[in-house]
């Protein structure tokens, strides 16, 4: 509780005392009832009272200030002075209530993302200084300490040590480090001092921007959040109105009870702030997000939490998504040459290139690229490369390549990605290169069905047979192969016709090349955050490990708060929907109303931070 | 076009967070406001060379929807 929280409790105190003193004493004190009662009721609602004639002032009637003075003040006018007290008295307790609930759950969201690093030790002039992370420069040197957090992202120059990337993605699988390897921010080193050199400010770390991401969540609003928000804007005034008509209406078409009807209409009153709404839908929505975060999934706003929860179809990307990403030379198909020669030649053709298939055949090939030996070269997207090697015009790349050049090649009968490779015109062979799924993607795919999910479909560039056997291995409802990344779009484009109404698209992908995909798909997901900050860009939700079991989570999660939010609106309403009747009917007590109000909001907040946890 | 966050204090009500940001929406100048009460932080995107003063109007619509609450800026 902080300092103003305690003031309003001992008000509280001071006031039940008050009250009960009045209640005792009431009788013998001498002059008018209502004054003993006064004391309790100014000591406990003066600041309510003088809310209400301020706001009012301001033009801003409807609000729950002026319907507890209404209600209390119409209350004493008509003889009611001990339950004018109260309700005072119980709508304070409430309040109070409600801001230590919604302080805590606030508390515990931000503890989920303590992951901002305080300090750097950076080395300046020979000596070790403690800066804010802020205002360290790209380059400079900084230790790292076991027991402290990565600051910054950095590449090691010295020691060797053990990560926990907790933090970021909720699993505590720890990461050995050494020199030369990057270093990425919010992991906390665990055994040895690092001496690392900074490779970005700290704005620009993969630290900062995860929790502007999360930050930023809540300008993303849900659809369930808007109607709350536009739900309020009438309700208020509505039971207002109702409230007056209430009062006048009954007395004179039926009995002419003007004070029984009065006090039913302050009841009215009392039922119609929408609070409990208002605070309770936006709560969940962030503790969802938060407990994501902490699992780490990363949720961009509360409409992809929406968006998630229904889920139809899931695309993959199939490489780095499905499979490890990781290719191997696994055979060398020469005509005519020694394998040798074909592996040096497709080698320096793609030297240059970062692809996946360019890294495995230098790394087959194992030794130092000449790079003098390489001219010019040219990268064709979802065909290949062409590079002048030794002077000669050589291409390197996938059957359609052999197409364009006008190259007669042949197929492989072994399974894999085939990369063929010619020389002016002439077919010299190919290279087999094949890719592991992943350990859990087959899981992963029987937990999205067990989910709901009805389609299940994986888009690649690899040969038909390649993506056949992963799909046929992880019991995938489709595959298409085959595709240039323009092509990939296209078949979203079509799945997302296809699909039903209600449900949503996510496409999962590694983030590398598939920007236009994620930004097409209802929900795009990107996976393996860790170290390309182009993915936490390009996606609506990112996965930070490359499990694509966790996107399974995922979606429960965000079903899960969904589902509290959904009970938390039914809940409130139909509350204050039968104290409304009640009320109607006349047979709604004070009591009642009070706990309609300020007690379904503390029961819908203590609701809403169960999105926090995870699982 | 500029987007800054601003803290608040003593934003003690939902619903008046809710309005805050209704208010500040239909301010001239800005294209985007979101106030969130469970962060206690007002974002807003508003046209940059008018920034502070936009702000100000800010700061006026806040006092009168919600006079408790203080912007941090």
């Amino acid at each position: 509780m902080n300092r103003k929280q305690k003031k309003t409790l001992y008000r509280i105190v001071a006031a039940a005392a008050l009250l009960v003193g009045a209640a005792l004493a009431g009788p013998y004190v001498p002059g008018p009832r209502i004054l003993v009662f006064l004391i309790p009721y100014f000591t406990i609602g003066w600041d309510i009272l003088w809310k209400a004639l301020r706001n009012i002032k301001n033009g801003q009637v409807f609000d729950e200030n002026f319907l507890m003075a209404i209600a209390t003040v119409g209350a004493l006018v008509i003889g009611e002075y001990p339950e004018a007290v109260f309700v005072m008295l119980f709508y304070q307790v409430g309040e109070l209530f409600q801001a230590v609930a919604v302080g805590r759950s606030r508390r515990s969201i931000a503890a989920l993302m303590d992951i901002r690093p305080d300090y750097a030790n950076v080395e300046r002039n020979g000596e070790v200084e403690k800066v804010d992370p802020e205002e360290v420069a790209v380059g400079e040197i900084i230790l790292i300490r076991p027991g402290e957090r990565v600051p910054i992202d950095a590449v090691v120059l010295e020691g060797s040590s053990t990560l926990n990337t907790a933090a970021l993605t909720g699993e505590s699988l720890p990461r050995d480090v050494g020199p030369g390897e990057n270093v990425i921010s919010g992991c906390v080193n665990l055994s040895g001092l690092l001496r690392v050199q900074t490779v970005k400010e700290f704005g620009e770390s993969t630290v900062a921007k995860i929790l502007e991401l999360v930050e930023n969540s809540s300008t993303k609003k849900a659809k369930t959040e808007q109607f709350i928000t536009r739900f309020a804007r009438w309700y208020t005034p509505a039971v207002v109105v109702g409230a007056v008509l209430l009062a006048v209406l009954p007395p004179l078409l039926i009995d002419g009870n003007w004070t029984g009807w009065f006090r039913q209409a302050l009841i009215f009153l009392v039922i119609s702030c929408p609070c409990a709404l208002v605070i309770s839908v936006p709560l969940t929505f962030f503790g969802g997000i938060g407990g994501c975060s902490r699992a780490g999934i990363l949720v961009k706003g509360s409409n992809y939490l929406e968006a998630l929860a229904r889920t139809e179809t899931v695309v993959f990307d199939k490489t780095g998504t499905l499979t490890q990403g990781v290719f191997k030379v696994t055979a060398i198909h020469p005509e005519g040459g020694t394998e040798e020669g074909l592996l040096e030649l497709a080698a320096l053709a793609e030297s240059y290139s970062s692809h996946p298939i360019a890294r495995s055949l230098r790394e087959a090939y194992g030794r130092e690229i000449e790079e003098s030996r390489v001219g010019k070269v040219e990268e064709i997207a979802g065909r290949g490369v062409e590079a002048d090697v030794d002077g000669q015009r050589v291409y390197v790349g996938n059957d359609k390549l052999m197409e364009d050049c006008g190259v007669v090649w042949h197929p492989c009968r072994q399974v894999g990605t085939g990369v063929h490779v010619a020389v002016k015109g002439e077919y010299l062979g190919h290279i087999i290169i094949s890719d592991e799924v992943k350990p859990d993607a087959g899981e992963a795919i029987a937990a999205l069905r067990a989910a709901g999910v009805r389609r299940t479909v994986m888009l690649t560039g690899d040969a038909q047979p390649v993506g056949q056997a992963v799909g046929e291995e992880l019991g995938l409802d489709q595959v298409y192969a085959q595709l240039l990344p323009a092509d990939k779009v296209e078949r979203v484009e079509e799945l997302l016709k296809e699909k039903e109404a209600g449900g949503t698209l996510a496409f999962v992908g590694d983030g590398i090349n598939d920007a236009p995909v994620l930004s097409r798909a209802d929900v795009g997901v990107a996976m393996g955050a860790l170290g390309s900050d182009a993915a936490i860009e390009a996606a609506d939700v990112v996965l930070m490990d490359d499990k694509p079991s966790k996107l399974a989570q995922a979606i429960a999660m965000a079903r899960r708060t969904l589902r509290i939010a959904n009970q938390n609106i039914v809940f409130a309403l139909g509350v204050k929907g039968i104290f409304l009747v009640l009320g109607l009917l006349g047979k709604a007590s004070m009591w009642g109303a009070t706990f309609a109000d300020v007690g379904v909001s503390v029961i819908a907040i203590l609701n809403a931070t169960r999105a926090l946890k995870e699982g | 076009m500029m987007k800054k966050k601003f803290d608040l204090t003593d934003l003690d009500c939902a619903n008046c967070a809710a309005k805050m940001e209704d208010a500040i929406n239909r301010i001239d100048g800005v294209t985007a406001a979101t106030v969130s009460f469970i962060q206690q932080r007002l974002t807003i995107e508003a046209e940059e060379e008018r920034f502070e003063e936009i702000m100000d109007e800010v700061v006026r619509v806040c006092r009168r929807v919600e006079p408790d609450c203080t912007i941090e800026r």
